[in-house]
């Protein structure tokens, strides 16, 4: 390697050091505890929906272990949903930041996933942690299982990001229309149901959406053979795939047409 | 060195496309600097930008062979939520700066007092540009890029400025771009004008004062 590269790797990592402490600031406020928000916005989340679903017995006659369902369907929520969120404006929020010539679009973009991402895991482990030492869960029968859909849909969220927030620089309508969107999508998204409750022909529709594979995954990791499973990593991969590259070139002209 | 070569920047807007700079080429070289005059809206600060990398150039190359200042302009480069500190420490984490022991130059050098440590969003225009000038100080650039932040401020502001950047960094590179004539005379060595999307040498100061003030007796005042 040479030392052009060393010196690019240097700068990027200070930048994006540098913009997760800006995002920190801003986000959780100054004081140290701050940043518990960062697990504790999700985990009140999770907690509400957890409770709610309790409450009007959504187990669909099934013996799904609820709290475990809630937690699993909606710590997924927040992978794919509050990145492309949080990234929707990101460019917008962080604008004077990008005088700084070292300061680019991605940059803006990576840190803003990078939280997220951290903050759903977070809030996922600590959560599981908690309730199966209270005794509501039992822990995952399969962590492998459980460790790859996080993943995927890690890759899922951060890659509807980059397309959302590389996007939002061209037109706020983008932002406009991803909110709504993603009310729409969460219905569809598998958090609250599992593939094969639904009728057959329903079924194929839901599973178009690349995040139903990576919740039906998670959920065969943390319930093994209790649930039956529908997913397909291959094409969930695919669509990941695409979206990562239309992603990086949006984001890519984004910083080519950045005006001030 | 820093240098630009035929370099253009074209704006698209609702009235069509708009070409702001045409074929502009300079070189500057540290212990060098320039004035450049321009009217309200001749491309100055589009220039700067461009110049700092900020913005890319439409079509040109720009080659930065030494360490390029951000622009220097009142309120830009600043997250308006953070604190003046904040932002030092943003400014010293990109730059690879160690933000501790430049606290006490900036905190007396923009005069903020406890305002050091409020958000940016409630600073007046000179407290903003005291802040920006002191950030951009307080890291060691060969070139400085500056926005028409002199025209800011009061005596003593100008007067520090003074002495920090044409004195103890009189061996630095400087770009300054601005409408008012006499800040470059008092300042600048070489001096060019912007005019009409063009970036015109001339071989004095005076020379290039004489232009601009002509190219301004053109323009009828509306009443």
């Amino acid at each position: 390697m040479n030392d052009a590269f060393l010196h690019s790797v240097a700068i990027q990592r200070r930048v994006l050091y540098a913009l997760m402490m800006r995002e920190v600031i801003t986000r959780f406020g100054r004081d140290n505890l701050g940043v518990l928000w960062l697990v504790g916005e999700p985990m009140i989340f999770t907690l509400g929906v957890a409770t709610l679903w309790s409450a009007v017995g959504l187990t669909h006659g099934i013996a799904t272990p609820i709290v475990a369902f809630a937690v699993t369907g909606y710590s997924s929520v927040l992978m794919w949903r509050n990145a492309a969120s949080y990234c929707s404006h990101g460019v917008e929020s962080n604008k004077p930041l990008l005088y700084h010539r070292n300061v680019q679009v991605i940059d803006v973009l990576l840190t803003r996933i990078a939280l997220e991402v951290l903050g759903a895991t977070c809030s996922f482990i600590v959560l599981s942690i908690i309730f199966v030492f209270v005794g509501w869960m039992t822990p995952p029968v399969d962590v492998t299982l459980v460790l790859g859909g996080w993943l995927m849909l890690a890759w899922f969220g951060a890659s509807l990001a980059l397309v959302i927030g590389g996007a939002a620089t061209f037109s706020p309508i983008v932002y406009r229309l991803w909110h709504p969107a993603a009310y729409l999508l969460f219905p569809m998204s598998g958090a609250a149901f599992m593939v094969e409750w639904l009728p057959l022909n329903l079924q194929k529709v839901v599973l178009l959406l690349p995040m139903v594979h990576g919740v039906e995954l998670l959920r065969h990791g943390y319930f093994g053979n209790i649930v039956v499973a529908h997913y397909d990593i291959g094409y969930m991969a695919e669509c990941c795939l695409v979206l990562s590259l239309f992603g990086l070139y949006l984001v890519r002209e984004a910083g080519r047409r950045i005006e001030f | 060195m820093l240098s630009l070569e035929h370099v253009s920047k074209v704006y698209e807007t609702r009235q069509g496309v708009r070409r702001i700079l045409h074929d502009v080429n300079f070189c500057i070289k540290r212990g060098e600097n320039l004035g450049i005059l321009g009217r309200n809206g001749a491309g100055k600060s589009t220039l700067i930008r461009l110049i700092s990398g900020a913005e890319r150039p439409t079509s040109g190359v720009i080659h930065r062979g030494m360490r390029v200042s951000w622009p220097l302009a009142f309120g830009g480069a600043f997250q308006s939520h953070l604190t003046g500190l904040d932002n030092l420490k943003f400014v010293c984490r990109i730059y690879g700066v160690d933000y501790r022991p430049l606290v006490p130059f900036v905190e007396d050098f923009t005069e903020l007092g406890l305002y050091f440590r409020e958000p940016v969003q409630h600073y007046s225009n000179g407290m903003l540009t005291r802040l920006a000038f002191a950030l951009s100080m307080a890291i060691e650039f060969d070139c400085f890029l500056i926005d028409e932040a002199m025209v800011v401020g009061d005596v003593r502001f100008h007067e520090r400025c003074h002495v920090e950047l044409f004195s103890k960094r009189k061996d630095r590179a400087f770009i300054l771009v601005t409408h008012e004539a006499h800040v470059i005379k008092l300042y600048c060595k070489n001096a060019a004008v912007l005019h009409e999307g063009h970036l015109l040498p001339f071989p004095t100061v005076d020379a290039a004062y004489d232009f601009y003030e002509s190219t301004m007796a053109n323009v009828p005042v509306e009443v």
